[in-house]
């Protein structure tokens, strides 16, 4: 059973460099709708399921089934090169999922949080969680039809930023517009190797 | 109703009542792989041996092998087979560990290699 562990080297079958990049926020902010514009292969939903035990009912037909919960992950893939690929996965927005954050996040490269003006707080959990990770992050406000544009400025203080986030505006339904928030995101992770991390005690 | 009609929705009900039912059956019950822990980026390959009649291949194990021919993703197997990522990643454990399939997981190189961030920010500002 045991075969040889050397890996083939070059050419197809070796594996390329994946970047892992999280989109996040809260439940409906345009994770999803982020992720379709610049994915090469359409959103693709992956489950993790989540059984909770108290409640097991009977099928009217005698099948016995426990309630779950589904957790759905969007997932999207750009490929740079044979070498390199982008995978964009759009995280639970719901905080009670957070215990899935910590294996999502290991490994990635940094997140996008996702901002809508009119429901700033949802924000909040994401934005805690990535600070505390360290790991680089920028936040994007999504731009609904119907929600008040604010100053930059204003959503800055509202989210209790620190300076070093970057934040943008930005329509998920936009390509150019979100290709815009993942390039900001993979240069301000380039930006940190670069420049030593000052962080700040909040 | 007739008997036929209850034995479709029996049928669908069953479908209907996974994802944890079904595809927990397919792992007997087990919710944690066996070996190292599988990223979800970590790409799957079939090593060529096909499955001998010592170890009875489900259904999605089979699918499984068929999908990773040329390296594949966790989350795009997970995706294709429809089937959640716990169950993947089982599955793809036992493949591993019966020596059907290498899982290898994804470098850390990108992570701190500017050319390499220079490289994918190059290719999105294209996109």
């Amino acid at each position: 059973m045991p075969f040889a562990s050397s890996e083939p080297t070059g050419g197809r079958d070796s594996a390329p460099v994946a970047i892992k990049i999280l989109i996040a926020g809260g439940f409906g902010v345009g994770k999803t709708t982020l992720v379709g514009s610049v994915s090469e292969v359409r959103p693709l939903r992956t489950e993790e399921t989540l059984s909770e035990p108290s409640s097991a009912f009977d099928d009217l037909d005698g099948l016995e089934s426990k309630s779950t919960t589904t957790v759905a992950m969007d997932f999207g893939r750009i490929t740079i090169s044979d070498d390199l690929v982008v995978y964009l996965f759009g995280t639970p927005g719901q905080k009670r999922f957070w215990f899935m954050w910590d294996e999502l996040a290991f490994g990635a490269l940094g997140a996008v949080v996702m901002a809508d003006t009119r429901r700033l707080a949802d924000s909040f959990p994401s934005i805690d969680y990535f600070e505390r990770n360290g790991m680089p992050f920028v936040v994007a406000v999504n731009c609904f039809d119907d929600a008040r544009r604010y100053p930059l400025l204003t959503t800055r203080s509202a989210l209790n930023l620190t300076p070093d986030v970057p934040l943008l505006l930005c329509d998920a339904r936009k390509r150019e517009s979100s290709r815009d928030v993942l390039v900001a995101l993979v240069e301000h992770a380039a930006d940190r190797l670069s420049a030593p991390r000052v962080t700040s005690s909040r | 109703m007739s008997t036929s009609r209850n034995a479709r929705r029996a049928g669908r009900r069953a479908r209907d009542a996974g994802p944890v039912v079904r595809p927990y059956a397919l792992t007997a019950g087990r919710t944690r792989p066996s070996g190292p822990a599988i990223d979800l980026v970590a790409l799957v390959c079939a090593l060529g041996s096909e499955p001998g009649s010592e170890f009875e291949l489900e259904h999605e194990h089979r699918r499984l092998l068929q999908l990773c021919q040329r390296p594949v993703s966790v989350a795009d197997l997970a995706a294709t087979l429809d089937l959640p990522l716990g169950v993947i990643r089982i599955l793809v454990a036992d493949l591993r560990e019966r020596g059907y399939v290498r899982v290898k997981a994804p470098s850390s190189i990108g992570l701190n290699d500017m050319r390499i961030l220079k490289e994918v920010a190059d290719a999105l500002r294209k996109l």
